[in-house]
């Protein structure tokens, strides 16, 4: 069994966020990248599949040189091998197809990838990967158990859980649930000094267009400062509502 | 077993800085730690963030099981092998990976701190350093992956500092195949998890103890109750009794008569191992001080916007990380001589007790430095906390108790001071360290007429670096004069002693500070490191105020009349800083970025 994981190299969610260029570039000075959550919940439980099941599991990222460094943390964690393909991640269409290349050529029998990233949150990136490559696609995935050839599924929907089956290959966008946060490991030393040796091979990018262009973006307002007012003093709030806040 | 490319072109050998000037590029900062290292350090603190930091309440309620479970937990994630050679199960990284694991494993709680430290320490370094290879064969590997816990057991309870005055015994029977071990040692560190004891005793009249491997459940041992400790409260430490306790003779650790060296070689090791364990609970404090200062509300604000919080924040985070700054690259020194003696063909365990027994100057220093930063940062942190810093609810009250004992074990800071100054003497007269030559200038300099060209002062660092070797001027001047009044009796001058070590510890933190923000302007730009250029100016005004302070003191305590009135006026010019900065300002833009931050964040 082949996998291969999908990994976003994404800000850690503490970063302060800030934009540079006009608000059209986010600002990487000083923030630290991670994988993005949602591939490591998918990472884990890949890893689960090469220790219970004998995959064999390769992580991928589509980025310029500075992502390998998370690349390496997942091969640390646990991942046979590695490949980036190097490109600047411009769209979701974009990296898709630079995805379904690299999976055609490898014959993967299944891709995971994240829910989302948590960086732009575009959520579509697993979709298009299947479409592109014609295979079912399950999204928000919270359980995945592999038998043979077939694989059964469970995956959140609205108010409830919804469960079902697919043959070998897939694509699911995984999430928390597939396995849980206190199963997420922390790479072991040895497992870092072994990174080092795995391969990590760089991939020259497909000819693909993007297309979707970043106009720029903007911060929510800072909230402002808070006014206590005693409880008992209704007239002193209502007074405030209407003169300061101007909402009645 | 390199782990970086690192940079040699002026290697100073240890006590060297007080006499020689270092370049920037010459300096290992934590900056140039290699992806690997960074990643490393990251899971260690991954491990303490996910696994310990939700429990950490259970360190104050005295569970010892706790500290030993994640012991066993670091084990698993090979936190424990880091500088045990590959063929005896550890990971074979040098000496700087191992420092920053011990940094990052070591900030939450002393408790853990204390029992990492005591394990991969003295508990390991005593059996990798000096133990045959059946000894390693044995030992190392279950030590190395956390299966078996070590402890050392040195000081007795009439030998604390004076070690070797130990009473533990120590007799060949059965026709030399046994040694029975008869004595009483206290503040065991380990002891109550332990399943490997490093016993020093003494054979016969020996002039100095020997070094043994006792294993736990050996008949004859037996330990006291878990003492009630002002913090490190789930360390475990206990006495341990040995009555008629029979071990084999091939337990021996090392030669006889050799006990001493090892004590005192694990030391240096020890000592710089805590400077490095004080830093990451500095960081946590910092971190925890500047969020309540953010949260905390009076006078209709957050107390962060008031300058006298502000003024606080600043001098931790400050301190906080010249003492990084200083500890890494004292390190790294350690490490490059390491490799150095290796490529000259020196056995591994030869070369690692000679490259750390170089630096045991920087060591002693650096223990100081560490361990009296750790608790000017928890102190200012209690009280940032105010009313709260005093609850046992908040951070702070572990914090503040758990760091009390830096200053106690590994030797007493009064100890390592004196150490420092008798080491650098001791090397003086030896004729590996030039001190003569050097304070003989210093002399002449001072019946000069001072120098009246202006350097450029544009320049970034010119005047601190003027600075700087003018407090090597000051300490030569102040070292000199009295070594020439007191000769080797100076040793029974420990006041004077203690105000030149302080003057010591100064120099190289300050040097350490400058040394790193200049060569992080060097590759960021100087507007990037623009707060670390800050943090090395305050830095070196404070240091200019305690080594003017330090030399005072010793000036006034042997100097007379003529003598005293040339010393003052030359350490008025050796201190005397004459561009001065606006500290305020400094301190208020330091403090800016860890508000806006809400963390320690360099």
């Amino acid at each position: 069994m082949k996998v291969l994981v999908c990994i976003s190299h994404v800000p850690d969610t503490t970063s302060k966020i800030n934009f540079t260029n006009n608000n059209t570039e986010f600002d990487k000075n000083g923030v630290q990248f991670v994988i993005n959550p949602y591939d490591e919940f998918g990472l884990t439980r890949a890893v689960w599949l090469k220790e219970k099941q004998g995959a064999s599991v390769t992580v991928l990222n589509v980025g310029t040189a500075e992502t390998e460094p998370t690349l390496r943390k997942a091969l640390a964690i646990g991942a046979d091998e590695a490949i980036r393909v190097d490109a600047e991640p411009t769209d979701a269409f974009f990296v898709a197809q630079q995805i379904a290349a690299v999976a055609k050529e490898g014959e993967y029998d299944l891709i995971i990838a994240g829910r989302e990233s948590i960086d732009y949150n575009g959520g579509q990136v697993g979709g298009m990967v299947a479409a592109l490559l014609k295979w079912p696609f399950i999204n928000a995935c919270v359980g995945m158990e592999i038998e043979g050839d077939k694989a059964s599924f469970t995956r959140e929907i609205d108010g409830g859980k919804e469960k079902l089956s697919a043959p070998l290959p897939f694509v699911i966008g995984g999430q928390k649930g597939l396995v849980e946060e206190s199963d997420l490991r922390i790479p072991n030393m040895r497992g870092i000094m072994q990174a080092r040796k795995k391969p990590l091979a760089v991939k020259e990018a497909v000819d693909a267009e993007a297309k979707t262009k970043v106009g720029d973006f903007a911060k929510p307002e800072p909230k402002g400062a808070v006014t206590m007012v005693d409880a008992d003093n209704m007239e002193e709030l209502v007074k405030l509502l209407h003169e300061k806040a101007k909402v009645i | 077993m390199a782990t970086t490319e690192t940079p040699t072109k002026n290697f100073l050998k240890g006590g060297e800085f007080i006499i020689k000037e270092s370049s920037a590029d010459s300096v290992f900062i934590p900056e140039d730690f290699s992806e690997e290292q960074n990643m490393m350090a990251q899971a260690t603190t991954d491990f303490i963030d996910k696994e310990v930091a939700p429990q950490r309440e259970r360190f104050e309620q005295k569970d010892y099981g706790f500290t030993e479970e994640l012991m066993k937990k670091a084990g698993e994630l090979g936190l424990l092998g880091i500088s045990v050679p590959e063929e005896y199960d550890g990971l074979g990284m040098g000496f700087n990976t191992s420092m920053l694991v011990c940094d990052r494993i070591s900030g939450i709680s002393g408790s853990l701190s204390t029992a990492y430290g005591a394990h991969t320490g003295i508990g390991t370094l005593p059996i990798l350093l000096y133990g045959n290879e059946e000894q390693r064969k044995k030992y190392l590997p279950k030590l190395a992956t956390g299966e078996w816990m070590g402890a050392y057991c040195l000081t007795e309870p009439g030998a604390g500092s004076d070690a070797n005055s130990g009473k533990t015994k120590a007799e060949l029977i059965d026709d030399g195949k046994n040694y029975k071990i008869n004595g009483q040692k206290i503040w065991i560190s380990n002891a109550g998890f332990a399943d490997v004891f490093t016993v020093f005793a003494r054979i016969e009249d020996d002039k100095y103890l020997t070094g043994f491997i006792v294993e736990k459940g050996t008949e004859g041992m037996s330990f006291g109750e878990e003492e009630n400790k002002l913090g490190i409260r789930a360390s475990s430490t206990r006495q341990v009794f040995f009555n008629d306790c029979v071990i084999p003779a091939e337990n021996l650790l090392g030669e006889r008569n050799g006990g001493f060296k090892i004590a005192m070689n694990s030391l240096n090791y020890g000592r710089i191992k805590l400077a490095v364990a004080c830093l990451d609970a500095a960081r946590r404090v910092t971190t925890h001080s500047v969020s309540y200062a953010n949260e905390r509300k009076q006078f209709g604000t957050s107390i962060s916007s008031f300058g006298a919080i502000q003024q606080k924040l600043a001098e931790m985070t400050t301190k906080t990380w010249v003492a990084e700054s200083a500890t890494y690259r004292a390190g790294q020194d350690i490490e490059n001589n390491i490799e150095r003696l290796l490529a000259e063909g020196v056995s591994p365990s030869e070369a690692k007790l000679k490259g750390v027994e170089e630096y045991a100057i920087e060591c002693a220093l650096l223990k100081v430095l560490g361990s009296e930063v750790g608790s000017y940062v928890s102190d200012e942190g209690v009280q940032i906390f105010g009313g709260m810093g005093y609850s046992a609810d908040a951070p702070m009250e572990a914090a503040y108790r758990d760091v009390r004992i830096a200053r106690i074990y590994e030797g007493t800071n009064e100890i390592n001071r004196m150490h420092s100054v008798a080491m650098l003497l001791k090397k003086a007269l030896k004729g590996e360290l030039d001190l003569m030559q050097p304070a003989m200038q210093v002399a002449d300099e001072l019946m000069e007429i001072p120098s009246f060209d202006t350097a450029d002062y544009s320049v970034l660092f010119t005047e601190e670096k003027e600075m700087i070797s003018k407090f090597k001027k000051a300490l030569l001047m102040v070292a000199g004069k009295a070594v020439q009044k007191y000769g080797m009796d100076i040793e029974d001058e420990q006041e004077l002693l203690m105000n030149a070590s302080d003057m010591m510890i100064e120099i190289y933190a300050t040097e350490s500070a400058v040394l790193r923000a200049e060569k992080l302007a060097q590759t960021k730009g100087e507007e990037a490191a623009a707060h670390q250029i800050n943090m090395a100016k305050l830095y070196l005004n404070n240091a200019a105020e305690n080594i003017a302070r330090s030399g005072r003191e010793a000036i006034y305590s042997f100097a007379e009349g003529d003598e005293q009135r040339m010393m003052l006026m030359g350490l008025k010019r050796f201190s005397k800083i004459s561009n001065p900065i606006n500290l305020k300002e400094v301190r208020r833009s330091i403090a800016a970025k860890v508000i806006e931050e809400n963390k320690y964040c360099f």
